[in-house]
């Protein structure tokens, strides 16, 4: 089976930058205090570069890009 | 006359020397705007037009920017036939023979620089940790790439490298004056004024020693400069141009 | 075995003889309590007059005394292991992960790695939980039961080294496992398991217990819960694959070892035998840690508590992590999570705290959220942001009462909405708003930490929501009430209120 892709954000790690948000608004939304909100969903294989380039922004390396088989 | 005028003949600089100091402005020029990015913490002024990630990769390009023209800095200087820089010079400090000890702080802050911008582009490679420590070093790189610029310069002396260096140090205080006042509370109040402090005691001991160093009298003499060199010193700033 | 007489009893508060405990049990209880002291902690003769000598490798009730243990240290006991697995054994820490998985695990993860594998053994006793007593109450009188569970586990993980993590705030209970190692060195002679065993102190935060929380503190580094994977059961202390385990988890190992997975399966239930440690809070004449088997009632605890002295509002299970049940089905609660999954509560912890009907329910859910915000370990924004704005919302709608009785002990009210709690809302439309806030705030902290701490206090939220709704309308409408001023029935150490970071602004929407 094709691997799948899942995001997670490190929640000690994220300052709140929000610029995981900008770069993948189709996944990623803010809540008020402007922490990233992930759904778990595995990602569209179309978002996965602009995924991938969302989790290279991340000032602190708290967005990660996760492989799962399933 | 209307054929374009063509520096047929020059009389000492060569179009090497014009373009190392040139570059060598736009380098300063572009390392601090990229310092002041970075200290005023930009990223956080995000809008709708001007998202974060753009606010941030202008203080990446303008670092990288920075980096190229600092390079041709280095080959045009080491190419000119003027002053026999040698490219050991550029890289490891103090070692040259025109003016070794400003010439040799350049090289410092170029190897700062290539430090700081290797961790960073590196950085997934190197790790936060690394990355955090080292690019401290850019408030060593850019004092020492201004003192550089006034000491080595030769013409330091006129308005235009001067009005620059004042722009350059007037972004970088204007920055952290910005980062110390707007309420961006990530710091202490002790490092708000170690900042500060930091940052006007910059200013203060350049406005004490520029009217005493490059600005004084014979300071092509006193900051290094081989004697065989020093008698050109007039003539540099004339360009024969033939018809 | 008919549930009315399925309790023993132990009091912390009352000196009770030995003979009076033992005459009082139930046919199969008391199991861990048996034989405990009035005062003071079981010695190690009498603790294996009592129980039996401590079984040796590979052999299951046997009586033996320990033999070849050095031996068999490196290679772990699978029989020990798979003797768990049959008997079902469940955590009792709060989450009832099932320990014979987690002791696969360690034991899986030493033999696959490679260099320092050598696994060890942590044996959680910070109980940070305020409500909760068990932990210290084993800890202090029965500690050689803990001890022989925790050499039990490194026998089965094949581990050289307990490292025993004890909340600095119980000297008591550190005093008494410190003697009880004591003991054990000079009875069972140092060294002779070829298991080192060390006291180590933990900070009382609520979150120190949490699992990477304990291993990051016992690896030299603050007792904060740290981000996962990699789980402690494959990177610990110090990278190793180590065992965490509760300290009534290991208790209940140390009597499984001794007589059986059937003999465990005696008492409790199919999908949660054996008995368990509860802490009992409440309008009771004997409140404090007793035993009961899963799966008996509710009401025959608060029995062998001497019953209720005052009508129950409700009653919160677990902790404060837990659920809050109302009062009118007291009756029909029965004390195992499956019977308890429908009313959206579970044993959890342990706690089981009865708060009367003469409390003031919003002044205790202030005081406690408040309590839960300032234990955050304020690494994480949902969670540092959320449970204060939680707190800030309970303490809107108990403010007023602070406001006319002049000082309510423990309400301290921070934040913004402070200084908005005064303006007097329209009281439908203040609570409704209230109520939507709650709900969105609790599902907004979900999950979106690094521990379960947001997670606890959003399930706390959520049923205090649904028990407590005429409480809450009354409060938006009338303002405070005369129960406000009452001292607290639920333990919550004063919450010393923590300046919350301005949050970093975010971007407006760009659609």
């Amino acid at each position: 089976m094709t691997p799948l892709h899942r995001l997670r954000v490190n929640p000690i790690a994220c300052e709140a930058h929000g610029m995981c948000h900008e770069l993948l608004p189709e996944r990623i939304s803010l809540d008020e205090w402007g922490y990233p909100i992930l759904d778990g969903a595995p990602l569209d294989p179309a978002l996965l570069d602009h995924a991938r380039r969302a989790a290279a922004a991340c000032p602190t390396f708290a967005l990660l890009v996760e492989r799962r088989q399933r | 006359m209307t054929a374009p005028l063509l520096p047929v003949a020059v009389a000492g600089p060569s179009l090497d020397w014009y373009l190392t100091r040139s570059t060598g402005a736009v380098a300063l020029l572009l390392l601090s705007v990229a310092l002041a990015l970075g200290v005023a913490d930009v990223r956080r002024l995000g809008t709708p037009s001007w998202p974060r990630f753009v606010l941030d990769a202008l203080h990446r390009n303008a670092s990288l920017l920075a980096l190229v023209f600092l390079l041709l800095h280095i080959l045009t200087a080491v190419l000119d036939s003027f002053a026999s820089i040698s490219l050991l010079a550029a890289f490891v400090p103090f070692v040259g023979s025109y003016r070794p000890f400003w010439l040799g702080l350049g090289a410092v802050a170029f190897d700062l620089l290539l430090a700081v911008i290797l961790t960073s582009v590196l950085r997934q490679r190197f790790g936060q940790r690394v990355w955090r420590v080292t690019h401290w070093l850019v408030y060593a790189c850019w004092p020492i790439a201004l003192l550089h610029t006034l000491g080595t310069g030769s013409d330091v002396k006129s308005a235009w490298l001067l009005a620059l260096s004042v722009c350059c140090l007037a972004l970088v205080l204007a920055a952290v004056f910005v980062r110390a006042f707007a309420g961006f509370t990530r710091e202490g109040a002790r490092t708000r004024g170690l900042a500060l402090g930091g940052a006007f005691a910059f200013a203060l001991f350049l406005a004490l020693w520029l009217p005493s160093g490059p600005l004084g009298s014979e300071w092509a003499r006193r900051s290094g400069t081989p004697s065989a060199l020093l008698g050109h010193s007039a003539s540099r700033s004339r360009i024969v141009v033939g018809p | 075995m008919s549930a009315h007489e399925s309790v023993a009893n132990y009091s912390p508060a009352r000196a009770r003889d030995r003979d009076a405990l033992v005459a009082r049990g139930a046919p199969g209880l008391p199991r861990l309590l048996a034989g405990i002291p009035p005062r003071g902690a079981l010695p190690l003769e009498q603790h294996l007059a009592l129980h039996g000598p401590l079984p040796s490798l590979g052999r299951r009730g046997s009586g033996r005394a320990l033999v070849g243990a050095r031996r068999g240290a490196r290679r772990g006991d699978p029989a020990l292991i798979e003797e768990v697995e049959r008997a079902g054994l469940l955590g009792r820490g709060g989450a009832a992960f099932p320990t014979a998985a987690k002791l696969r695990a360690v034991a899986a993860a030493s033999r696959s790695a490679i260099g320092r594998a050598r696994p060890l053994v942590v044996v959680n006793g910070a109980e940070g939980e305020p409500a909760s007593a068990k932990d210290r109450a084993l800890l202090r009188s029965l500690p050689h039961l803990v001890l022989d569970g925790a050499l039990l586990a490194a026998r089965a993980v094949g581990a050289r080294e307990i490292q025993l993590g004890i909340c600095e705030s119980a000297p008591t209970a550190l005093d008494a496992v410190s003697c009880a190692l004591a003991e054990h060195a000079r009875v069972r002679g140092g060294g002779a398991d070829g298991i080192e065993m060390v006291l180590r102190p933990v900070p009382p935060r609520y979150v120190a217990g949490q699992e990477s929380a304990l291993v990051n503190h016992l690896s030299g580094g603050p007792a904060l819960p740290t981000f996962t994977p990699p789980r402690p059961f494959e990177r610990g202390v110090r990278g190793r694959p180590t065992f965490v385990c509760n300290v009534e988890t290991l208790a209940h190992l140390a009597l499984i070892a001794r007589h059986g997975a059937d003999w465990f399966r005696e008492l409790g239930t199919p999908e949660q035998p054996g008995s368990a440690l509860v802490t009992l809070r409440g309008p009771l004449p004997h409140p404090g840690v007793y035993e009961i088997e899963h799966g008996s009632l509710l009401t025959a605890l608060l029995d062998a508590a001497g019953g209720l002295a005052a009508a129950p509002r409700a009653v919160l299970l677990g902790g404060y992590a837990g659920a809050w049940i109302d009062g009118s089905w007291l009756s029909e609660l029965v004390l195992s999570d499956a019977h308890l999954e429908p009313y959206g509560a579970s044993l959890g912890a342990g706690v089981v705290a009865v708060l009367s009907a003469d409390a003031c329910p919003v002044a205790e859910l202030a005081r406690l959220t408040r309590w839960l915000s300032s234990q955050s370990a304020r690494q994480c924004g949902p969670c540092i942001f959320g449970l204060d704005a939680i707190a800030t919302a309970f303490e809107q709608l108990a403010l007023a009462g602070v406001a006319a009785r002049g000082s309510v002990r423990n309400v301290r009210v921070s934040g913004s909405a402070g200084r908005d709690a005064h303006r007097t809302a329209d009281a439908s439309h203040g609570r409704a708003a209230i109520d939507r806030r709650l709900r969105a705030l609790a599902g907004l902290v979900r999950g979106r930490g690094a521990c379960g701490h947001p997670d606890g206090v959003a399930r706390l939220v959520e049923s205090a929501l649904e028990v407590f709704a005429p409480e809450l309308d009354e409060h938006a409408r009338r303002g405070p009430c005369t129960a406000c001023a009452r001292p607290s029935e639920l333990p919550a150490p004063k919450a010393t209120p923590t300046p919350v970071p301005r949050a970093a602004a975010p971007i407006p929407p760009s659609r």
